[in-house]
């Protein structure tokens, strides 16, 4: 691939929490670039930083007791880390959109669908230059069209219902649609079907893919769940305990995946044809982040591990062209018993 | 909507005679012989008996509770078995003392209240919020009465900034009525020297009345503004770029106010009690100190009717609570 300026990258991102039982040590040296027109997978299990990583980019951490201790978030050319509150105000919803995982509790109760929609595109029409400006009959025009556009049934009709009145599949369809009225650049995906009934999961991916296509957007798609990401994303990058630990296009994670978190994720897939007894976990838990291990964050899990791993954070190297590792030993065939998975 | 209103109304009407039965059976099982009080302690037996037949006493109780529930209907309150007059006409006289009162301390709690529970959540654990905090608890601890004294000695006697008590100077004529409330009567005929006035009178009392819903509604507001301000929705207000003021003063607010509405209905109940007590300490010539005076005098007909009257006060407003609480919430329009 050429190396166009990234929309997004983030570099060496260390986050901390202040807690009650300590620093809670959450992102050590995140870093990935997210070129223009590129959709790029986060994928971890739950408590790796996807999330964080993600409200990160758009200044949504209370802090405290959120504490950034190094690193930068580049937006074209703009470190979100020094931004305003008032400067972020000017990027949310216009420039860097995001949807959540639980349409249940994203929209306000005590308002119409419509009500949160106009609200939405009003704020987002005053980040425009005063000329260009939408009044209110034409951020309801507006309104009504984005819904038609996410194929929400009735538009009108669901313009004045209230969120108690829609199923979850539909919450997350006004919620698709607030957060693209304003015509971002960058959407970011935050387990956008978790959430959802399988058969609306797969009604919700076509759609963002379908909108993606359609608005040309850059997109930061995170999810615990590998198929999504499949599904949607061109580059997965994989979490493990606050670190990144792979980043490669997908059809290259898939078919050769080389740190052995992610080929334990990859093996504890269950498939139709194999049988159930072979289900397959990786043994272990997630270290404690209060005092997370020297070295490599999975090492106590790897099969693989050799003394070198928790003495030293390994670093990132690639292995071809833009399949980046961060494993000493990611060239390693796994031993027989870890591997038959 | 409407069916929603209509069922509410029903409710109160049965609440309401519920009302008129407890106040009935408590005040006649109620010790005390309200017949020979008034025919005072040298009236011989019969006497006595011509009084009670005079005020139906003799009859039976489930009769006399028919008739007086008759009379009530038809807006006959009974008369003072002391002074003759008709409940009626003193209720007239006094109620809307009470009722200015009560209106005032009610406002006043809930626009200082509402605003200092949001202020008190925004700035959460800075010196505002710790001194906030330390007021609500306080305040709710606090009881009226010594704290009615306490601003009469403080800022009525040492300062001398507000009058002592009364709801108008003895030498002030008291506007022509209109609404009864002294302070909308003098605005509305252009008294505004008497307004000033009344507002002065109603200063301390109302304060001392609020007190203790000011200090609760207080509480409530900051702990579900906090909630609130945590909720996924917020989160999603925020990423769209909605500004920080509208997210607190709109988008939380409204939801926060729902707890904090039931609270404020809870509150007016207790208020209406009060005035019992902040009206004896500020000789305010409400209901309130009309129930003390007819009480000690065993003067049933009265104190039944102050009981019904504070009952249906408290019943009216939580039925405006209840429709505002509908409005805020469309997701109680439907069931309630």
């Amino acid at each position: 691939m050429s190396a166009p300026e990234p929309i997004l990258s983030m570099r060496d991102y260390r986050l901390v929490f202040d807690t009650f039982d300590g620093i809670y040590q959450a992102l050590d040296g995140v870093g990935f670039d997210l070129n223009p027109g590129e959709s790029l997978g986060i994928v971890g299990e739950t408590g790796c930083g996807k999330s964080i990583t993600a409200k990160s980019i758009l200044g949504l951490l209370p802090s405290p007791p959120a504490r950034v201790l190094s690193g930068e978030i580049l937006y074209r050319g703009q470190d979100l880390l020094k931004a305003s509150e008032r400067d972020f105000r000017r990027l949310r919803g216009t420039e860097i959109a995001m949807i959540f995982q639980d349409p249940m509790t994203y929209l306000n109760p005590v308002f119409t669908v419509g009500e949160q929609l106009v609200d939405a595109i009003l704020a987002h029409q005053r980040a425009k230059p005063g000329g260009e400006r939408m009044n209110k009959a034409a951020a309801k025009r507006h309104a009504i069209q984005m819904l038609a556009k996410v194929h929400l049934p009735n538009p009108e009709r669901q313009f004045t219902s209230y969120p108690h009145e829609l199923s979850g599949g539909m919450r997350q369809r006004v919620l698709i649609a607030m957060s693209l009225s304003g015509a971002p650049r960058l959407l970011i995906a935050d387990e956008p079907t978790t959430a959802l009934d399988v058969t609306i999961q797969a009604q919700i991916l076509d759609l963002i893919a379908e909108l993606i296509d359609d608005l040309n957007l850059s997109v930061l798609m995170i999810s615990h769940d590998l198929g999504v990401v499949a599904k949607v994303c061109d580059r997965v990058i994989v979490m493990y305990a606050g670190h990144v630990v792979e980043d490669a296009p997908v059809d290259q994670l898939f078919n050769d995946p080389r740190h052995p978190y992610t080929r334990g994720l990859l093996a504890s897939i269950p498939h139709p044809g194999r049988p159930p007894t072979s289900l397959s976990g990786i043994p272990g838990t997630l270290p404690n982040l209060y005092d997370p291990p020297r070295g490599c964050r999975f090492a106590a899990r790897c099969p693989l591990a050799v003394p070198a791993c928790t003495t030293a954070v390994p670093e990132k190297r690639h292995l071809s062209g833009n399949h980046l590792v961060a494993c000493i030993r990611a060239d390693e065939d796994l031993p027989a018993e870890a591997a038959d998975a | 909507m409407l069916l929603f209103l209509l069922r509410r109304s029903l409710f109160m009407v049965g609440m309401l005679f519920a009302l008129l039965i407890i106040t009935f059976v408590i005040s006649h099982v109620a010790p005390g012989d309200p017949a020979a009080l008034a025919a005072g302690p040298d009236a011989s037996a019969e006497m006595i008996e011509t009084i009670r037949k005079e005020h139906g006493l003799d009859k039976p109780l489930p009769q006399q509770f028919l008739i007086y529930v008759g009379g009530v209907l038809q807006g006959d309150f009974g008369n003072s078995i002391h002074t003759g007059r008709e409940v009626v006409d003193d209720l007239v006289r006094f109620f809307p003392a009470t009722f200015e009162l009560v209106l005032a301390s009610i406002l006043f709690a809930i626009l200082l209240g509402v605003p200092l529970g949001v202020l008190s959540a925004v700035k959460q654990n800075t010196w505002i919020d710790h001194v906030t905090r330390v007021f609500s608890v306080s305040g709710v601890g606090v009881p009226m009465f010594w704290l009615g004294l306490m601003l009469q000695l403080f800022f009525a006697l040492q300062l001398g900034w507000f009058p002592l008590g009364g709801q108008l100077d003895m030498m002030t004529d008291p506007p022509a009525p209109i609404t009864h409330l002294y302070t909308v009567d003098s605005i509305l005929r252009g008294q505004f020297d008497v307004t000033l006035e009344a507002l002065r009178h109603l200063v301390l009392p109302a304060l001392s009345l609020c007190f203790p819903a000011l200090a609760s509604i207080i509480r409530v507001n900051r702990a579900e503004m906090l909630e609130t301000l945590n909720q996924d929705y917020i989160t999603n207000a925020r990423a769209q770029g909605i500004s920080p003021l509208r997210i607190v003063g709109l988008y939380a607010l409204k939801n926060a106010m729902l707890p904090t509405l039931a609270m404020i209905g809870l509150r007016f109940g207790w208020m209406l009690g009060g005035t019992v007590l902040v009206e004896t300490v500020f000789d305010w010539p409400g209901v309130g100190l009309y129930a003390v005076q007819t009480a000690v005098s065993s003067d049933f007909e009265p104190i039944m009717a102050v009981t019904v009257l504070l009952g249906f006060c408290f019943m009216v407003a939580n039925f405006v609570i209840d429709i505002v609480y509908g409005w805020l919430d469309p997701r109680v329009r439907g069931t309630t």
